[in-house]
């Protein structure tokens, strides 16, 4: 296998893609160095009114997406989708590459990035929603990696440690979820403490619920976006038994998606409800959020049920795309145009150059560890010594 | 064994401190929190306030800030719309009003100095703290820098130092603590020439304030700006105009940031308690659908092998059945034949 990935990078060393990869990683080293010798101030267009800016909104899309690892570890070991089970593995990297990108970006976010494990043993503060945050997705970074550990093992021959790893897979799937549950939830609680501050067609009380519910169907969407993609662009990381159980895993990820997103809708609308927002949507505001509910949330919802009705892998795939923008367009509004919506236009946050480069960046890492993890370790492929185990 | 007096009222002193809000155990309660009996605050009064900026001055001295780039007597700045900085912790801008007799007003800002502040109930390594004086103190010592403060604050006050490389700190107003403690008044209020601002204790501001809305029906709006906004701060604001017209927010409401979040926060402990319960019941329900439909399948198997059993008994059966009739059949033709072959050599032998 290592051969062979060899020979695929160097028959593919000069596509465009390639390219644009290259230059926006250099790029992207280039924002780091400035970052970290001369502060936040020189790269971001933060300020004392936008705090956070476009950076969170990678990190919360990331997180909703990397939703993927505990959701179809929820189908195949605690609903018993067995048939879904070539999809366990390259659904936890997902999740795992999408919480270290999180945590790899926190890094550049925080003030004082050396002082993240201040909030475990120094000082805590268990009244912050960011306290609960940070112990869950640090108990659950140690999980995923965990949960992937069999496949690193496998691809480093140490065959015991291996079988001792894979014997932990059902209480490392209990864990995920519960933690999953916990702070895919408290993301949107930490937007709780500013009621003021984000417009109330996006504040609301379940919000929490909401950001919940948005990483189960995000997760799942992602599953298939991604598994399409390396179908297309790695064939060779693929082996036999994800091509059986593809189109399986794809028409049923749809089916729960579709009914997924149905209740969704109607949960946002019953927060608008007991808001009474109605008047809002009688505004500009009102137009983008009801784009957000019919082409992000309900048309995907049609989509998917057709899609999975008629069996229409292509289709299915396209509303998947559709379903994610729709969570893009979500956590953009959250996280920051609708946040400080009243503060007068010249004070309102705009990203700068670098800020954009360094979130390209994290995404290019993101792309480029996906592609050479699966060409090295039996994610898309069974390990030739241990057939139909994962 | 035994527990020794001095031991005993520590402990109760410590479920005394359990009971101070900021703490968690009070969230879910229904005590309600008025501050520090002895909490210290300022009294600012817009109609007082002439614009004159000595405030700013004042602050900047004390807190050993480098000169602005405009000089405190420069009135001009009072045009813009200004902020709360690293280094300036108060400004005072100039709003234009729908009042006839005077068509301007001034407000000063700065921290609040919430009863329950926001900041503190956010940070997740407690750098702020609420002290008995009234100040919201910040400890940059334990700070991360991740300015989730900044993003609660309802009033946008704590500001950032972004260009600082290694140890940014988050800057607000002190209330000048130091100050206080030494028995000194915060630097603003010492400088104000005109009795715009008032310190003293928090409750006593309040009836300060009811006094003068009381006695001046006219002249002020019927509404102490702090006494119970985001639970109350410990700066209250008298106004001749509409709060909104200074560019206050009207729409904060009256209950602390801390209460928005300990719903979602008290969800927590529910999940890890029944997300375990309900899982294991799934899987166990998927396990044992499994199961069943693996007896279905073993029964179903095990009915049909009996059934072809017994339909192969009943066909040997009848094959037998048949073949001994047929033998039968053979044999009787068998005996006869032998029998009438027995007879006609006999009658043979007899006639030869």
């Amino acid at each position: 296998m290592v051969d062979e990935t060899k020979a695929l990078r160097k028959k593919s060393l000069l596509t465009p893609v390639n390219i644009i990869s290259g230059i926006i990683l250099v790029a992207g080293l280039y924002a780091t160095i400035i970052r970290f010798t001369q502060g936040l101030g020189a790269v971001t267009a933060l300020s004392d009114y936008n705090p956070w800016g476009i950076w969170i909104w990678f990190k919360l899309v990331a997180i909703t997406l990397a939703g993927a690892g505990y959701t179809t570890c929820a189908a195949v070991y605690v609903f018993g989708m067995k048939r879904y089970h070539s999809a366990v593995r390259p659904a936890v990297l997902i999740g795992l590459l999408g919480y270290t990108l999180f945590a790899v970006s926190l890094v550049y976010d925080l003030g004082r990035p050396y002082r993240l494990p201040y909030p475990f043993f120094v000082s805590q503060g268990t009244t912050s929603v960011l306290f609960e945050i940070g112990l869950c997705v640090a108990f659950y970074l140690i999980v995923l990696y965990l949960e992937f550990s069999p496949a690193g093992l496998e691809w480093l021959g140490f065959r015991k440690i291996r079988n001792i790893a894979v014997k932990a897979t059902m209480a490392l799937t209990m864990f995920g979820i519960i933690l999953s549950t916990l702070h895919q939830s408290s993301l949107g609680a930490l937007y709780l403490s500013a009621p003021s501050k984000l417009h109330p067609l996006w504040y609301s009380g379940y919000l929490p619920i909401y950001f919940f519910i948005t990483s189960i169907y995000g997760g799942l969407a992602m599953v298939i976006f991604v598994f399409w993609l390396s179908e297309r662009y790695l064939p060779d990381n693929i082996g036999h038994a994800y091509q059986e159980e593809k189109t399986g895993v794809v028409l049923g990820f749809a089916k729960a998606i579709s009914m997924v997103l149905v209740g969704y809708f109607f949960i946002r609308i019953f927060g608008i409800s007991t808001a009474n927002s109605w008047h809002h949507l009688f505004s500009s505001w009102g137009v983008l959020f009801l784009i957000e509910m019919l082409v992000g949330i309900l048309l995907p919802a049609i989509l998917f049920a057709i899609g999975a009705r008629e069996k229409n892998i292509t289709l299915i795939r396209w509303t998947a795309v559709l379903t994610i923008l729709g969570i893009i367009y979500n956590k953009f509004f959250i996280s920051t145009y609708a946040f400080n919506w009243q503060l007068s236009p010249v004070d309102r946050y705009f990203p700068s150059g670098l800020e954009v480069i360094l979130t390209l960046f994290m995404i290019t890492v993101g792309v480029v560890a996906f592609r050479v993890i699966t060409s090295l370790m039996p994610v898309f492929f069974e390990h030739k010594d241990y057939p139909s185990s994962h | 064994m035994s527990i020794s007096r001095r031991r005993f009222l520590k402990w109760a002193g410590a479920a005394n401190l359990a009971l101070i809000p900021g703490k968690s155990a009070i969230a879910a309660s229904n005590r309600h929190f008025e501050g520090y009996p002895q909490g210290g605050g300022v009294l600012f009064d817009s109609t007082l306030c002439i614009g004159c900026r000595k405030c700013e001055k004042g602050c900047n001295e004390v807190n050993d800030f480098p000169a602005p780039v405009k000089p405190f007597d420069d009135l001009s700045v009072l045009d813009e719309r200004r902020r709360t900085g690293n280094t300036a912790f108060t400004v005072v801008n100039r709003y234009k009003t729908s009042d006839g007799s005077d068509t301007t007003a001034y407000r000063k800002i700065q921290c609040n100095h919430c009863l329950e502040p926001a900041c503190a109930a956010v940070c997740f390594v407690k750098a702020f703290n609420k002290t008995p004086t009234g100040a919201v103190e910040y400890d940059a010592s334990v700070c991360v820098g991740c300015r989730y403060c900044m993003m609660a604050c309802p009033f946008d006050v704590p500001t950032f130092e972004y260009n600082e490389a290694f140890n940014p700190r988050v800057q607000k107003c002190t209330l000048c603590q130091p100050r206080l403690e030494e028995g000194l008044l915060p630097g603003c209020v010492e400088i104000c020439p005109t009795d715009a601002l008032i310190f003293g204790e928090r409750k006593k501001l309040l009836k300060i304030a009811r006094n003068r809305i009381e006695n001046h029906p006219d002249q002020y709006i019927d509404h102490i700006y702090g006494e119970h906004e985001m639970g109350g701060t410990s700066w209250l604001y008298l106004s001749g105009v509409p709060f909104k017209e200074l560019g206050m927010k009207e729409d904060l409401g009256i209950k602390p940031a801390l209460e928005f979040t300990s719903g979602a926060l008290s969800a927590v402990p529910i999940v890890i308690g029944l997300w375990p319960v309900l899982l294991l019941g799934m899987y166990g329900v998927s396990k044992r659908l499994d199961k069943e439909a693996l007896e279905e399948q073993d029964e179903a198997i095990k009915v049909s092998l009996e059934n072809a059993a017994e339909e192969a008994a009943k066909k040997l059966e009848t094959a037998l059945n048949k073949a001994d009739k047929a033998k039968k059949r053979e044999i009787e033709t068998a005996v006869k034949k032998a029998l009438a072959e027995a007879e006609s050599p006999q009658e043979g032998n007899e006639e030869s």
